[in-house]
């Protein structure tokens, strides 16, 4: 049987506001528990809430750069339901009305292809607290310091095939917040998470399966596990002749399963209705105009001038655009080279990725900056060094030894390009060598590069590799 | 001293006939000699009070005072008042202290008001007739069989008992008009979004309203001036300029036009009541002022409506009261399940969860649309009968109940019947409108309330229609004989 997979997700993504979406408590992560909760945020009796037009600039600016359509007016309403972190029994969100509308955005799979996933809408809601289970002998403890930050829930229409399009999707929008300094992105501190709807169908069937709702997954790689988990799970339930129910679960990390929270039978009904605290948001044409205005270069169309400013290819181009610290980062090395483009983006593609992915750095730590890329890549472009010992160069200023120039200076790495030197080197290779040479002469190629290495041993690896080829096709070839 | 209004008593303390302290003292001599016949305090503020005053009296010998600076008065115990008990009634909250004050009490504190204490009311604002609250029925002064009307009762009856010079309440569906008319006293619920609703606990979000119980019109004016106005903190509050309701007080009335409801003259109106309020109907046309008949073709679905609308409100707005963070917490619960059932089933009282789970209902899937949308639809067409009416007259004038001050436990086990002694005064509430209730007269030596409804924001055309009134009569001037 061919089964075919219908995704979905729900991506919540805490907005960057230094307020509370309805109290003036700070949102900084990590604060002794409790001391960033105010009196509207612990649902004191007669207390209000106030809206941060903070988080309403933010979400306008998601909605236009997936080209959505902006309400101009949209309602915050009540979702009632009964939970201990959860301060005045019920949540704000945005139910009928939500700010965001429908729109779009594309995503890579394979470097080259692109396919659009829709996005349904996307509502301002707040947070919840926390339930601390552990420290707390017998008894929960709650936090409620997260209570109240502003959240962007981004809903997508079911139009991902495969965990692997999910995660892209996820990746893409994780980016989008970034380049728009909305959200930090924090997975670990709970800044972007998702669930995820999951459902199977023959292959051909237009009906949509029974989906079960995958709750709460902070990481790419737990995203693609449980999606796929699950789909192996309702395969065999259907295959078996049973029936997937609709229901929530949970992924569990450490066993790689999902198991069911509550099944729809077991549902709240959140009987949502219009907060009759909060007036509707009404925007005028002026204001989201003015927020268009100051929209920064989106990931797709740095990519589009990648390629054409850049001459870089659609995969490297789409890998530099990828987050917005390593677009500007590698922007920053164009400039420092010299304009040397594609040498820049293979060395940070190449080099700096592996070196950041190795320490689990981010770009923004790495202890190479800009300028000593650039100009480590200058002395690439001008034969200073060859790229063999750029890498010699490059682990030095990782290990905070210096600049480029001073290395190659202190270390002696200049390149040899004295064509006499080489050639004297080469003869004497060439005369201690005789047996290979009979062989590469009679016909066994692969020995040129036997005589390269040779060469480059001699040299330390500082002879120019142009020269020393030309050079060597020149004697081994009379 | 305690059969002078504020107006009199602010002109006492800058005479320097008495000092503040005095004057508070003498009231919470009086709270303390007379209160136990009428339950009106939940909390006498004696130690706050006296502080304040001396705080006033400093502030009266400096010669700065505000009409208010000094004057004690009475906080309805909806109002969070920090670090003081702050019930609401209800056994929910007899352990709750505050953390911060509501934005009523800070502006009444900035204007120099003396906290007297924090007066009785039905549990959560729910009733009218007092009887819902767990610190016990409030009496009416009147008579000490009846009820003072609610959820405001404590208030209105100190006033009436003239325990305290003025107090405050808050207002839903008429819970300062109503038992200001069946007490006798003047209570005026100002437009929606005149007064802050910050740290007022809520009742029905879209409806609730606070505003003054006094001894006079004048009075109400002094105290609104102080207590209105735009507040960042509520959203809902609106930013109009407060102008000083005192100043147009004056202005000659002749020549207003009065529209006359004859929805709110049908055979629901007690006989007594209809006399007294055609009598003060006929003290206006003496004014030069035109009665003029309207229609309100849609009051009979205000009682409907408000019963589902602000029931609705209620179940979302206690569901903060679980038991976890502050408030009633039953003994050891079982688990989580147990903590909110029975937190919340022995926390509050019969009337609270009977509106909890009406509305509870009304906002269920399934039931949303025939009952909650319908309501709202109801009481968009209910505010339009009263936007047709103001484009033909200036103030609408009827009864304010239908009946006078009823026995205690009279209605107690007819839950319909009591929603209805609301059926005058809902309306207003529905429609966001500003209301005031003046004494006008007795119907078995019990007081009967005029109700007078004004346009949005026009509370200054009813006070100025209500104080014209009151300078020609002296039914607002009646204390009870127990209590002169």
């Amino acid at each position: 049987m061919q089964w075919e997979s219908v995704i979905g997700l729900e991506i919540h993504t805490q907005l960057a506001t230094r307020s509370k979406i309805f109290s003036g408590a700070s949102t900084v992560y990590g604060a002794e528990a409790n001391t960033q909760a105010c009196v509207v945020d612990l649902g004191m009796p007669g207390t209000l809430p106030v809206l941060n037009t903070e988080a309403v600039r933010m979400a306008v600016k998601f909605g236009l750069a997936i080209g959505a359509h902006i309400a101009p007016r949209s309602i915050f309403a009540r979702k009632n339901y009964f939970y201990p972190d959860l301060p005045k029994g019920y949540q704000i969100s945005q139910m009928e009305l939500p700010i965001v509308g429908k729109g779009q955005i594309d995503i890579e799979l394979d470097g080259e292809q692109t396919k659009t996933i829709g996005i349904t809408r996307a509502h301002l809601e707040e947070d919840a607290g926390k339930s601390l289970h552990e420290d707390f002998h017998g008894m929960s403890g709650i936090d409620l310091n997260r209570a109240g930050t502003p959240l962007l829930e981004i809903v997508s229409e079911p139009d991902m095939r495969s965990a692997t399009e999910a995660v892209a999707y996820m990746r893409k929008i994780h980016s989008l917040v970034q380049y728009l300094e909305i959200c930090d992105g924090n997975m670990q501190e709970g800044s972007f998470r998702c669930d995820a709807n999951v459902s199977i169908r023959r292959k051909g069937q237009k009906k949509l399966g029974t989906r079960a709702e995958l709750k709460n997954i902070n990481s790419f790689r737990f995203v693609e596990r449980a999606i796929n988990y699950e789909i192996e799970r309702q395969i065999d339930i259907l295959e078996g002749g049973g029936k997937v129910i609709q229901e929530t679960r949970l992924y569990d990390s450490d066993n790689n399963t999902t198991r069911a929270m509550r099944s729809k039978e077991e549902a709240n009904d959140y009987r949502y209705f219009p907060d009759p605290d909060l007036l509707p948001v009404d925007l005028e044409e002026a204001y989201i105009d003015q927020i268009k205005q100051t929209l920064p270069e989106l990931p797709n169309e740095k990519k589009k001038r990648f390629i054409s400013d850049f001459g870089l290819s659609a995969y490297d181009a789409s890998t530099l655009t990828s987050s917005k610290p390593m677009a500007d980062y590698y922007e920053a090395v164009v400039k420092a080279s010299g304009n040397e483009a594609k040498l820049s983006a293979n060395w940070v593609i190449g080099e700096l990725s592996g070196a950041l992915n190795k320490a689990n750095l981010n770009i923004k730590d790495t202890s190479v900056n800009e300028k000593m890329l650039g100009g480590m890549i200058k002395r690439i472009a001008d034969n200073t060094i060859s790229g063999k010992i750029a890498k010699q160069v490059f682990e030095a200023m990782w290990n905070n030894e210096g600049e480029a120039d001073a290395i190659i200076e202190s270390k002696g790495l200049k390149q040899v390009t004295d064509s006499g030197a080489i050639e004297k080197i080469i003869d004497d290779i060439i005369a201690a060598n005789p047996t290979q040479l009979e062989q590469y002469r009679t016909g066994k190629d692969k020995l040129f590069s036997f005589f390269v290495g040779q060469t480059m041993k001699q040299t330390q690896g500082k002879a120019n590799p142009k020269q020393v080829n030309d050079i060597l096709k020149k004697k081994l070839n009379p | 001293m305690h059969n002078k209004t504020i107006a009199e008593l602010s002109t006492g303390l800058k005479d320097k006939q008495f000092s503040s302290e005095e004057l508070t003292r003498h009231f919470l001599d009086r709270v303390k000699r007379l209160d136990h016949k009428l339950n009106c305090f939940i909390t006498l503020t004696e130690d706050v009070a006296l502080e304040q005053a001396k705080r006033s009296d400093k502030i009266l010998q400096n010669g700065d005072a505000h009409p208010l600076t000094g004057i004690p008065v009475a906080q309805k115990d909806i109002f969070c008042t920090k670090n003081i008990k702050t019930s609401c009634g209800s056994k929910m909250l007899d352990n709750f202290y505050s953390p911060y004050d509501a934005t009523v009490i800070e502006k009444m504190s900035d204007a120099g008001a003396v906290l007297l204490g924090k007066t009785n009311m039905d549990e959560f604002a729910m009733g009218s007739s007092n009887e819902t609250s767990f610190y016990g029925p409030v009496k009416n002064p009147w008579d000490l069989h009846t009820v003072p009307g609610g959820s405001s009762g404590g208030s209105a009856a100190a006033v009436a008992a003239r325990i305290a010079p003025a107090a405050t309440g808050t207002d839903t569906g008429g819970s300062i008009r109503q038992p200001a008319a069946l007490c006798g006293v003047t209570g005026l619920k100002p437009t929606y979004g005149r007064v802050s609703r910050y740290g007022m606990i809520a009742f029905a979000s879209s409806l609730d309203q606070a505003g003054p119980l006094t001894q006079s019109a004048e009075d109400a004016a002094i105290i609104l001036s102080a207590m209105a106005g735009f507040d960042t903190r509520d959203s809902t509050s609106t930013d109009i300029a407060v102008p000083d309701y005192t100043s147009t007080l004056a202005n000659n009335i002749s020549g207003l036009k009065i529209g006359i409801p004859k929805e709110y003259f049908s055979n629901a109106l007690e006989s007594g009541v209809q006399s007294a309020v055609q009598d003060a109907l006929k003290e206006y046309e003496k004014l030069g002022a035109k009665l003029i008949d309207i229609e309100l073709p849609n009051s009979g679905l205000s009682v409907p409506t408000y019963y589902v609308v602000a029931p609705a409100e209620c179940s979302s707005n206690l569901s903060r009261f679980d038991g976890v963070r502050y408030g009633y917490r039953c003994d050891n619960p079982a688990n989580l399940e147990d903590l909110y059932k029975r937190s919340r089933g022995e926390g509050f009282g019969q009337e609270v969860k009977r509106r909890i789970m009406i509305g509870t209902y009304a906002l269920s899937a399934g039931y949303y649309d025939a009952y909650y949308l319908k309501a709202q639809r109801l009481r968009r067409l209910i505010s339009n009968d009263f936007s047709a009416a103001f484009k033909k007259v200036d103030v609408i004038m009827g009864p304010t109940t239908p009946t006078t001050a009823f026995k205690i436990g009279e209605k107690t086990n007819d839950p319909i019947t009591m929603y209805l002694s609301d059926v005058y005064t809902i309306a207003v509430n529905l429609a966001g409108l500003p209301g005031i209730s003046i004494p006008a007269g007795f119907s078995d030596n019990k007081p009967v309330g005029l109700q007078l409804i004004g346009n949005y924001f026009e509370e200054a055309k009813i006070l100025n229609a209500a104080h014209q009134y009151q300078l020609v009569t002296n039914w607002h001037r009646q204390i009870p004989d127990a209590f002169s």
